[in-house]
């Protein structure tokens, strides 16, 4: 008879290691479950080509939740966030907007375009500290619900009640319109010059099958801003051995805490008894019982892949099926044999040592959704450049490089034709764009990998390669992520239960959801 | 006004900040970008050179010269052999820390010792009537540290007629760069894997510009005083002036520290036979020592629950201080926290103390004064074992 678990976790995501990490610490036997050889999820790094390790999907953090870092003892389990302190808009014509550490460079940068931007910028950082911090308090709780009377629930709402309205009055109001307006008017409030502009609000594209002007961006944008390193908000950086270093040092502390994790898993079931989840099945027939079964999967996988929607309350079902995962973006990672050389500035340097943001205007952007609206790929995409091997020079051989692109907007469904006939034309899309800012890329391209959303659905499983697991969009926010009624981790199955991206707070690498799942497992068990 | 090192004409143009130090009267690169964010992380994750020429550096020589170290510092050196480096204090008849440094055994009778402040009084003074030779060689030798855990891989690429696989940690080996001769060991500052060369000044430059260049492939940056400093402490490693002070630099007799009250106990061989202090440190070893170095690590969930009163994130992460903050245990002081800093790689809040040595057991809780809005709070803390960093790579 095979072993019996507390609880085990499908998907070894991030999500899923976080969970099955406090549940471990906690004392509970814990058992996770992962589909392909690594763990990781979007979270891997992989040695695709010999010597360059590339980050194959998800590529930078941010929003990696410093208590979680703190709790799991991550620095102890291997994790090491290097900066990425600046952001280099580099311009066809030769000019650039470089943003770096030293605040008085970047206000002179960004004064070359616009003199009024450059007084605008302070209060504009200003804002977004004060946004930051406003919504933070959301990231660490549970979402209540509002339709009950659980007096769990009411308590909650008050309690969120009065965080914000002790918000002062302008904040309140700047907030109400983060939530509403499009990332392009947000950022225009304060500036008009167009590479600042446009690299302000691409923030609020990613992930996002929505435009630069389409309303509801502006949180997007703030959900990028909400990161935290070490206490400052809105600091980005890059893990040590690429993001795949993070989920390995995540699962380094579950299994530190007792957690078994076992590879090449895929589950088929959910085995329900009796109406309550009781164990699963994979692919491959074995099956393993626990007393709980949490998925890290995107929602539409477990709920209606997982379980027999049958089971379902057709409500759920319904919001479920309605549930907007549509993939927008995708991924070009490079193999280089020297550094690129940009149009301007030129030389290698610490600009280079930052991301480097392919957004020349903000009418640049909507384009590029122009194209992904009606079906096809950009055709000159926004690119999101960060060249890890600068950053970090164990992720290629010596004077070699790897980079990370990624690009927008990829659709997951085509107009016309495939995925699979237009995959090349799409690499090559993202590679004339950037032949623009760094004339000798295609002479030093060693190997080149493209993915679509089609491919991040088909190699780690996410619905339509959707990187959030769903869009985060107002409608699909808190207590309505991913469901009204449901937001609170459970699911109809007593014993089931959600901890990935698809829930409150969302996707990034971030962790939120697979703790905040972790902690209602241990209240219900 | 300070002067500058054998490597300033390269050091300078790089140097983009023009923020220097002082350091023993030579100009001394804090930082050479305007946050010195990457130079941390290139000591820690990838090679980073610093200029330490400013060290004092002495020779001694002579069919003696063994006997003069014996005397001079309270390590024993009988297993002490020629290609090995010994890290020691050493100390006045009182017992009472001078200096520390390094002491390399280049040949059998043939020692080079650096050291923070001038020592060659002292060195002339412990080799009277020995016939031994001391020589202050500080002007005759330019330094350079490559520090972090690329550091072999350039030093292979790079020097000739060095087996680095075999050059252990705390170990020496002579190569050569291009035709010029370099002394290669194997220490270091910042508790990483790294090595410091050692060459003639009118060598400095090339060697400069040849590990500059070969070390481009493997992530190497120039890194000044302000990284240096965060990485030392997180290796616990102390330093002069700000952790401990030189007996002969204090004005009172409590300033003085003895090696066993620097938590250096361990460089300290009673049974040696005798050397300079012997009989005061063995006084104290049989009393105890009144004072004890240990290491703190604050509670971050306090520093945030301090900040967060005034409506603030922690405002923790920057520079290294060596601006000394009271050490509590139950509301009455018991030390001071003479260095500190955010580790960004342990993310943890981290200091060296000197502490009453009945409060020094290693997770005894302790409260360190922390400013908040101008306010003086307390956080709470912990004894916990230095070095607060040590990887694997450092011995390997």
């Amino acid at each position: 008879m095979a072993a019996h678990y507390d609880v085990i976790v499908i998907g070894g995501g991030h999500n899923g290691l976080v969970t099955a990490a406090y549940l471990a610490r906690a004392g509970k036997k814990v058992l996770v479950l992962e589909k392909r050889h690594l763990v990781g999820g979007a979270s891997v790094t992989e040695e695709l080509y010999p010597g360059f390790k590339f980050t194959v999907f998800s590529y930078v953090v941010s929003l990696l939740r410093p208590d979680i870092v703190r709790e799991l003892e991550l620095p102890k389990h291997g994790l090491t966030i290097l900066p990425l302190e600046s952001t280099l808009t580099p311009l066809p014509d030769g000019r650039y907007l470089y943003r770096g550490a030293d605040h008085w460079e970047t206000l002179r940068n960004i004064a070359t375009f616009s003199e009024r931007d450059a007084g605008a910028y302070d209060d504009y950082s200003r804002s977004m500290y004060f946004m930051a911090k406003a919504v933070k308090y959301i990231l660490g709780i549970r979402p209540p619900d509002p339709t009950s009377y659980r007096p769990r629930e009411l308590w909650g709402l008050v309690e969120m009640a009065r965080h914000f309205l002790a918000l002062p009055e302008e904040q309140l109001w700047l907030l109400a319109r983060l939530m509403t307006m499009s990332a392009a008017d947000f950022v225009e409030q304060w500036f008009e010059s167009e590479p600042l502009k446009a690299t302000l609000s691409a923030s609020g594209i990613i992930g996002t099958f929505l435009g630069p002007r389409s309303p509801g961006t502006a949180y997007v944008l703030l959900h990028h801003y909400m990161g935290e390193i070490d206490g400052a908000f809105r600091a980005w950086g890059f893990a040590r051995g690429g993001t795949g270093g993070i989920a390995e040092a995540i699962a380094r502390s579950a299994q530190a805490h007792g957690a078994e994790i076992r590879c090449d898993s895929p589950v088929a079931e959910v085995i329900l008894k009796n109406g309550r989840a009781v164990g699963v099945a994979l692919e491959n027939g074995d099956t393993f019982h626990a007393n709980v079964v949490a998925s890290s999967l995107d929602p539409r996988l477990t709920f209606l892949k997982l379980l027999d929607p049958a089971q379902l309350p057709g409500e759920l079902v319904e919001s479920i099926r309605s549930f907007n995962t549509r993939g927008s973006s995708g991924k070009v990672n490079l193999a280089l044999d020297a550094l690129p050389e940009l149009v301007a500035p030129p030389g290698p340097g610490r600009h280079l040592a930052g991301s480097i943001s392919f957004s020349p205007s903000v009418d640049y952007l909507e384009r590029a959704y122009d194209d992904a609206k009606y079906g096809d790929f950009s055709r000159q995409p926004y690119v999101d450049v960060i060249i890890p091997s600068v950053i970090d020079p164990g992720m290629a051989p010596p004077g070699k490089h790897v980079m990370s692109c990624f690009v927008q907007y990829a659709p997951y469904e085509l107009r016309e034709g495939t995925w699979e006939e237009k995959r090349e034309a799409f690499g090559d899309a993202v590679v004339d764009a950037l032949s623009t800012v760094m004339p000798n890329l295609k002479d030093i391209i060693l190997h080149r990998q493209v993915l679509t959303p089609l491919d991040i659905e088909e190699m780690i499983g996410i619905s339509q390669g959707n990187i959030f697991h769903g869009e985060l969009s107002l409608s699909q926010l808190f207590f309505l992520r991913p469901a009204p009624g449901y937001a609170d981790y459970r699911t109809p199955v007593p014993g089931y239960y959600q901890c990935g991206s698809g829930t409150h707070p969302g996707g990034g690498i971030m962790g939120a959801p697979g703790k905040l799942a972790a902690l209602e497992i241990l209240k219900d068990n | 006004m300070p002067i500058p090192t054998p490597f300033h004409s390269r050091t300078a143009p790089l140097c983009t900040t023009f923020e220097w130090r002082d350091w023993a009267g030579y100009l001394a690169p804090a930082l050479y970008e305007p946050a010195h964010d990457r130079e941390y992380y290139a000591i820690r994750n990838a090679a980073a050179l610093i200029d330490v020429s400013p060290l004092f550096k002495y020779e001694i020589s002579g069919p003696d010269a063994a006997r003069v170290v014996d005397r001079l510092i309270p390590r024993r050196i009988t297993n002490f052999r020629v290609g090995q480096v010994l890290y020691t204090p050493w100390c006045d008849e009182d017992g009472q820390v001078i200096d520390d440094g390094t002491v390399a055994r280049l040949a059998e009778n043939y020692f080079r010792i650096t050291a923070a402040d001038p020592n060659f009084r002292w060195f002339e003074d412990v080799a009277f009537g020995f016939d031994a030779r001391v020589e202050n060689v500080t002007e005759a030798l330019a330094a350079l540290a490559l520090q972090g855990p690329n550091s072999r891989a350039i030093l292979r690429e790079l020097v000739a007629g060095v087996d680095f696989d075999a050059l252990r940690y705390y170990h020496l080996a002579h190569g050569a760069i291009d035709g010029f001769d370099v002394t290669i060991t194997r220490t270091g500052y910042t508790g990483d894997l790294g090595y410091e060369l050692w060459v003639a000044p009118e060598n400095a430059t090339a060697l400069w510009d040849r590990l500059m260049a070969c070390g481009q492939s493997y992530g190497l940056l120039p890194a000044g005083m302000v990284a240096l400093d965060v990485a030392r402490i997180e290796a616990g490693l102390l330093l002069i002036e700000v952790d401990y002070k030189s007996s002969r630099h204090t004005q009172t007799e409590a300033q003085k520290s003895s090696p066993y009250e620097l938590g250096l106990g361990w460089t300290v061989h009673l049974d040696k036979g005798p050397f300079i202090g012997r009989d005061a440190l063995r006084a104290e070893k049989a009393r105890g020592s009144e004072w004890a170095l240990v290491g703190i690590a604050v509670s971050w969930t306090d520093l945030e629950r301090l900040y967060a009163r005034e409506d603030l994130p922690p405002q923790v992460a920057g520079r290294a201080s060596r601006q000394a903050v009271p050490v509590y245990r139950n509301g009455r002081q018991v030390g001071q926290m003479t260095s500190h800093t955010f580790s960004p790689i342990l993310k943890q809040y981290v200091g060296l103390a000197t502490v009453r040595s009945e409060f020094a057991a290693l997770g005894a809780p302790v409260e360190v004064e922390v400013t908040v809005e101008y306010r003086r709070k307390r956080a709470g803390g912990l004894v916990v074992p230095t070095p607060f960093y040590d990887p694997p790579h450092k011995r390997a």
